[in-house]
């Protein structure tokens, strides 16, 4: 009997990943909080876990024959968006340091609690293989 | 694994404010360097920072319109061309010949405030690196 490892660790293993790739982006935004004409970017977590959950990549539509699809992602098939300004800056820059922060520092525990759930999936198997 | 990725982003940001409290330090300090003609006079010196150029795409590399970014860029350091404050003292040793010295257009509330700016922005990404960095640690003890 072989053990799917897609199947025991379920979405936490995609979560985890996501939360990553969520701050790279709002480190990113961060770093250009002086930056001009910067716009400040996010990832839709809702829709991309939508998207992992059915098991299937948001459709891309292919304009010419020589780009390549299979470079896409599935995990972060949504598109990166640009957050709307409440109250941009006369350089263009849109990021909102505070509120980039506080997002930073939530992703970091989501990313804890994702990554805790990952743990326990695999203390599980452990038990299981040592029959504890 | 791309949280090591977050390193150089908030390193890259760090470096950039450094540079950035660079300039103000020697703006603070040329603040009151005379001179005797326009040319030769200290002029208030401003990093410019861009979105630093993404890398080429790799093959199984996230996608370009996809990509975060990979932090702040220096794009090179520009004088201001606020005009120069000039001031009638003949009695002055570095007055020119009818009675003016050059004093550089630095202004020393811009320049402090400027500093107070970056230094805050080095904190925050300090601190991006220390989340970034305990977020590593705990992958490190997956299944123990």
């Amino acid at each position: 009997m072989a053990i799917s490892f897609d199947n025991a660790l379920g979405i936490h293993e995609q979560a985890v990943n996501v939360r990553v790739r969520r701050a790279e982006l709002l480190a990113n935004n961060i770093a250009n909080s002086d930056t001009p004409n910067y716009k400040a970017r996010d990832l839709d977590f809702q829709s991309i876990l939508q998207g992992a959950q059915s098991g299937k990549s948001l459709p891309m539509t292919v304009t010419h024959q020589e780009h390549n699809s299979s470079i896409v992602n599935p995990d972060f098939a949504a598109e990166l968006m640009y957050r709307i300004p409440n109250q941009p800056s006369v350089d263009g820059n849109t990021v909102n340091l505070q509120e980039e922060m506080a997002r930073y520092t939530e992703n970091a525990i989501d990313y804890q609690a994702s990554f805790t759930f990952l743990d326990k999936k695999f203390k599980g198997l452990m038990g299981a293989i040592k029959g504890e | 694994m791309s949280l090591s990725n977050i390193f150089d982003i908030a390193g890259s940001a760090m470096s950039a404010q450094t540079i950035r409290l660079n300039t103000t330090a020697s703006n603070m300090a040329n603040a009151e360097s005379v001179s005797s003609s326009a040319g030769e006079t200290y002029r208030a010196r401003k990093p410019v920072f861009e979105l630093k150029a993404l890398d080429e795409l790799q093959p199984g590399a996230v996608p370009l319109g996809m990509q975060a970014g990979q932090g702040v860029n220096v794009a090179g350091i520009v004088e201001s061309d606020m005009p120069l404050r000039q001031e009638y003292s003949p009695g002055h040793p570095m007055a020119d010949e009818n009675g003016y010295v050059y004093y550089p257009n630095v202004n020393v509330v811009e320049e402090m405030a400027d500093m107070i700016s970056a230094s805050r922005s080095f904190q925050v990404n300090a601190e991006i690196m220390n989340t970034a960095k305990q977020m590593m640690q705990r992958v490190l003890t997956l299944g123990q």
